[in-house]
């Protein structure tokens, strides 16, 4: 039983793969120009030659028929090699793992302090006595939400490193330099998350058990803290590839900003100069990424949550 | 109990507008003045430069943008240097040379003593491995190859002499060789690959070394010890001042003018024209020169039937208000084009004689050639509209905005698509769109021969049909009296104006803000950075 759905699960996940490679090929192949005429003409310098420009896309490959340059790059997709890049001459899975320490950092930083800054949140608001509080409390999750991360960032980047000259502006060495990009990250995750919760942490709290805990005398502290909130947390948990989503799509925008090396900055580059190899190798990584994710919350689920059980065609809550 | 109530609303939009003013607040550096030091340099200390773009290469003979150059450019010497003041070509690394009377061959007698960064010494041999490595990487090194278009063959008349041979007059060839492009690399490095060579791996000949570089995110050269053979228009010959200098790559606008006014970066090119009154005061200074070369022009696709018609084509270089556009969207220092050359090109004259802005003659032109105004303003014939088209990426967009409102006023309407490199790239491919808009960057007149000539590399006017301006051009590209070359770039750029080949915009400048510790920090003739002057006043 279990090991049918896994195995269909993980069949899952390779069709997203796949699906993920082949439409990113083609929406980078469509894209109007191509890596030849943008490596030969770089900067403000117009004078290219197209003979210079021909030679260079046949040194490319980029001048065969659509579904042969595809079939070629899926085939060695499929062995770990994603070719060479073509603004660098270098492998593009040798950039995409290079790219990877800074933004993991930034990136499992920021998880950190959204789980922290959104829990905190959602339990505050919930916890709150005071009318006027739990308004306050309960309206910063939608601003957090809704205000752009660029703007969050640059927002920080005034206050905190040009003005109080507290942080660097810039940069990939040491500690410093992670807290401005990872807070602007967390403020947009941590209020999703803040979302989520305080919405669960409501339904759970109107639920029969919490009333026989109260009438058992316990604190509304103990209420929440030591009955409500970890059931309350379950669902939050399915929303983690969205929130990994979050995370990465932050990154893209913050590594620019803050001028990080990563990912992010990794792939802007790479289609605006439509390097296809190296956008490929991060489109399948972030995939794979998902799919992981995903099925992993998928596995964990019905063992934290004994209510559901795993029957032959999908969940059912008993 | 839903997040639609009106009063967590009200305090999430209280919130939102109060996080928006912050935004609002601005003000310049508030740290106290500090007396500017007219002392002598100081050997020592690092400087930080942000630059906004990295293109990834940072090989002196592959490079073309201009964040790649103010790294690539300190890591190399050339055979000659130009002056920034007058344009002259002179000695450098060849303490002499000589031109044949019709341009094809270049003698070139190298000092006796200057050595590349591993010791080898700059000869004859040397620069005859450079130039047939920079043919043989063909696309890669785009300018260089162009320089080099032609080429018949180098040779090696003895230890420190060289004769370069081309198949056709390239007096252009002379102002080249002072170029980074044709910046001479150790002998080693030609047989380092192309990539690695991008990386930062190649010895150079010039007052900096590479230190390390690491793609998008910066560089660090260092003081080549031991470099003796600065060039006559320096200050000094000797070593470098600076220690190191840190590029760092800054993306972002509002980064790079923050990380200035709070000393995280020295100096940059980058700072946006709307922030520039940031640095006015005596903590920063900031110098500024306009970039040599063929200005920004809208070329006109000569090859479709409408831009065919001169008429057409003059009629809206007149109904261009050049002052207008300068005056009203760019800073003091970007001046309207009086000419197809920039002001800071050698050779450059005012042609505001001929280049004027005349909508009544515009006017005039159109109603000649058959063009009538419709009922929309915009004047038709036999049915057609007098419409154009023109994708373009160059910042600020709102300069073509401005040309389009000012061709309405006598009836062109002149479509805009402001879209990416690649995007204008695509567009202009199949070659059957109506303008282009761009300018090229070198401090030589050729650049005109290399944009509006029929037989040039860009032949940005699609022409096919050779004319009178071509054969001007071919002409001044083999004279070498400056004189008389003089006079033959006086007849062509005329030529191009009055022909309507060329309908020229404002020329592009580049500006260099930094903290009033950096000195010395200067242009060199193509407007690209040379910090081989510079140092720190602590």
């Amino acid at each position: 039983m279990w090991g049918n759905y896994i195995a269909r699960r993980i069949g899952q996940g390779l069709v997203v793969l796949w699906a993920a490679y082949t439409i990113s090929f083609l929406i980078l192949y469509l894209l109007p120009g191509d890596a030849a005429t943008l490596f030969a003409g770089g900067g403000d310098q117009e004078a290219i030659d197209p003979a210079l420009v021909a030679q260079l896309r046949s040194e490319l490959g980029l001048d065969r028929p659509l579904w042969e340059q595809y079939l070629a790059a899926l085939g060695k997709a499929l062995t770990g090699d994603f070719g060479t890049s073509t603004q660098t001459g270098r492998p593009a899975s040798d950039l995409l793992l290079e790219s990877l320490p800074p933004t993991l950092a930034l990136t499992a930083f920021a998880f950190v302090l959204s789980v922290v800054f959104g829990i905190t949140l959602a339990l505050a608001a919930s916890l709150a006595r005071a009318q006027w509080l739990r308004s306050i409390l309960s309206s910063l999750p939608p601003l957090g939400v809704s205000v752009p991360v660029f703007w969050i960032g640059l927002l920080l980047l005034q206050a905190f490193s040009f003005r109080l000259r507290l942080f660097p502006s810039m940069g990939n060495e040491g500690f410093d330099s992670l807290v401005l990009p990872a807070i602007t990250i967390a403020i947009p995750s941590g209020a999703f998350i803040a979302q989520l919760l305080s919405r669960s942490l409501r339904s759970t709290l109107a639920q029969p058990y919490v009333e026989i805990v109260r009438a058992k005398g316990a604190s509304e502290r103990r209420v929440q803290l030591g009955h409500a909130f970890r059931n309350a947390a379950i669902p939050a948990l399915t929303m983690v590839g969205v929130l990994i989503g979050g995370l990465l799509s932050g990154a893209v925008v913050t590594e620019t900003v803050f001028s990080r090396l990563g990912i992010g900055r990794l792939v802007v580059t790479a289609v605006n100069n439509r390097d296809v190899p190296v956008v490929q190798a991060v489109v399948v990584f972030a995939a794979l990424v998902f799919v992981v994710a995903n099925l992993v919350v998928d596995l964990v689920y019905p063992l934290i949550d004994r209510r559901i059980t795993l029957a032959r065609t999908a969940f059912v809550a008993a | 109990m839903s997040f639609t109530r009106p009063r967590t609303a009200a305090i999430a939009a209280i919130g939102a507008v109060a996080l928006a003013l912050t935004a609002c607040a601005t003000g310049a550096g508030d740290a106290a003045p500090t007396p500017s030091a007219e002392a002598e340099p100081v050997a020592g200390g690092n400087l930080t430069f942000a630059i906004s773009v990295d293109s990834q290469c940072i090989d002196p003979q592959q490079v073309g943008n201009n964040d790649a150059i103010a790294i690539a450019r300190q890591t190399v010497a050339s055979l000659t240097i130009q002056d920034p003041e007058t344009g002259d070509i002179l000695p450098w690394l060849a303490e002499d040379y000589e031109v044949n009377a019709d341009a094809t061959s270049f003698t070139f007698t190298l000092q006796d003593g200057p050595t590349y960064a591993d010791g080898e010494p700059i000869d004859a041999a040397s620069v005859k491995t450079n130039f047939e490595a920079i043919v043989a990487l063909g696309a890669k090194a785009s300018l260089g190859s162009s320089y080099l278009a032609d080429l018949e063959s180098v040779e090696v008349v003895d230890e420190h002499t060289v004769t370069i041979n081309f198949s056709e007059p390239s007096a252009q060839f002379l102002q080249a060789t002072s170029t980074f492009s044709l910046g001479l690399l150790s002998p080693a490095t030609a047989a380092v690959s192309q990539a690695d060579r991008c990386l930062g791996d190649f010895i150079g000949s010039g007052p900096f070394s590479v230190q390390s570089y690491t793609p998008n995110e910066g560089a660090v050269l260092e003081r080549r010890e031991g470099y003796e053979w600065g060039p006559s228009t320096a200050g000094h010959t000797g070593e470098a001042y600076l220690d190191t200098i840190t590029y760092k790559v800054i993306p972002e606008s509002g980064n790079r003018t923050g990380s200035l006014q709070s000393g995280q970066i020295d100096a940059t090119t980058g700072i946006a024209t709307v922030d520039a009154v940031l640095f006015e005061g005596e903590d920063f200074w900031s110098l500024n020169r306009a970039n040599p070369g063929s200005v920004y022009n809208l070329y006109a696709n000569q090859s479709t039937e409408k831009l065919a018609d001169e008429s057409v084509r003059l009629a809206i270089q007149k109904g261009i208000d050049r002052e207008q556009i300068t005056s009203t969207l760019l800073g003091p220092d970007d001046l309207p084009a009086v000419s197809p050359l920039a002001s800071s090109t050698p050779y450059f004259t005012d042609l505001s004689d001929v280049l004027e802005y005349d909508p009544e003659g515009a006017a005039d032109l159109l109603d000649e050639a058959g063009w009538t105004e419709g009922d929309d303003g915009i004047r038709e014939k036999d049915g057609e509209k007098l419409s154009f088209h023109v994708t373009y990426w160059q910042s600020p967009k709102e300069v073509l905005e401005l040309v389009q409102q000012q061709l309405r006023q006598i009836g062109v309407d002149l479509q805009l698509t402001f879209a990416s490199i690649a995007d204008v790239q695509a567009a202009n491919a199949d070659g059957t769109y109506d303008f282009s808009y761009g300018n090229l960057t070198r401090a030589d007149p050729d650049v005109l021969r290399t944009v509006f000539s029929v037989n040039g590399t860009s032949n940005s006017t699609k022409r096919t049909e050779p004319a009178e301006v071509d054969e001007l051009l071919d002409e001044q590209a083999a004279i070498i009296d400056p004189a008389e070359r003089q006079k033959v770039v006086d007849e062509a750029a005329s030529l191009l104006i009055t022909g309507g080949y060329s309908i020229p915009i404002y020329q592009l400048s580049t500006t260099i803000t930094a903290a009033s510790k950096v000195q010395g920090l200067t242009f060199e003739a193509s407007s690209r950075l040379d910090f081989y002057d510079a140092w720190i006043a602590e």
